[in-house]
């Protein structure tokens, strides 16, 4: 069981309740595949990914970042059985996808660079402190099935 | 753009606060990878926010600033700081990589305009060489 203090808590819930899933979930999925381009070989059929600018640009990417974004919602909505809520994904991720899990590591990195460009001086030490652990129980429950 | 055309443009941009990106940086280290105080343990004061943190952080940067004027040969150019590090200091390499992930962050913080995907990738594969470099005099 993950213990979560008062602070991580509604750190967590402060920075869901005002995210613009259609804006932060496409730039972490682009630059993860612009920074780690290894990742783009799940992307096959994205169509263009030959540069940074095609990937920007390309609107596959971008809902695909809005789908993977809104995944968090269950963690944040339930964060003291994260590990649970992620079972059934974790298990897709492994048999039908057959996702590297360091992969979620990259793609979260990502996503705390997009967050703190976006908050600024909100996004001090403590806050990237809370964000990274959450991110982090993310995804070892995303890992958690593989077998 | 070369890549490290990039990364000495953006440098030539941000290094006027290169002494607030080391600080914050340090300090960010301290707060988000509390393992890494293990190193300071000879500081009075191991918060993000005292004097010796703050120092730090300038001088760490400094060997990034310096790094960047080497960057066609880091290896040659980071020879004497690769010493101190592997017989001296000896910190586990796993750090540079966690420092290095704080400087992005403090970039991206401090520069979000100008810190794209493009430079994101560059800066990463630059500190990555560094850090390498850094590592060679260890084993």
């Amino acid at each position: 069981m993950v213990e979560w203090t008062d602070f991580e808590r509604a750190t967590i819930a402060d920075i869901f309740s005002k995210m613009e899933y259609e804006v932060i979930g496409p730039a972490a999925l682009s630059r993860c595949l612009v920074v780690y381009p290894w990742t783009q070989r799940y992307f096959g059929n994205f169509g263009n990914l030959y540069n940074a600018a095609a990937i920007i640009g390309n609107p596959l990417v971008a809902k695909h970042g809005t789908t993977i974004l809104h995944g968090l919602d269950r963690a944040v909505k339930n964060m003291d059985n994260i590990k649970s809520e992620y079972a059934e994904l974790s298990v897709l991720h492994s048999e039908k996808l057959h996702v590297d899990p360091d992969n979620f590591r990259l793609l979260s990195d990502c996503l705390t660079i997009v967050i703190s460009a976006k908050l600024g001086k909100e996004f001090n030490g403590e806050v990237q402190a809370a964000f990274q652990k959450f991110l982090a129980v993310v995804v070892t429950s995303l890992g958690r099935q593989y077998h | 753009m070369r890549r490290s055309q990039l990364v000495k443009t953006f440098w030539a941009q941000v290094s006027g606060k290169s002494e607030d990106i080391g600080s914050e940086a340090l300090a960010r280290m301290l707060i988000v990878y509390p393992q890494t105080k293990t190193y300071f343990a000879h500081w009075k004061d191991t918060s993000p926010n005292s004097a010796n943190a703050k120092k730090h952080g300038i001088t760490v940067m400094g060997g990034v600033a310096d790094a960047v004027t080497k960057i066609d040969d880091l290896k040659a150019g980071l020879l004497s700081l690769s010493e101190l590090h592997a017989f001296t200091l000896r910190v586990d390499p796993a750090n540079f990589k966690i420092l290095s992930h704080c400087i992005l962050v403090v970039m991206a913080n401090m520069f979000p305009e100008d810190f794209t995907p493009q430079v994101h990738v560059a800066m990463d594969k630059f500190l990555s060489a560094l850090a390498l470099a850094l590592a060679e005099k260890y084993r």
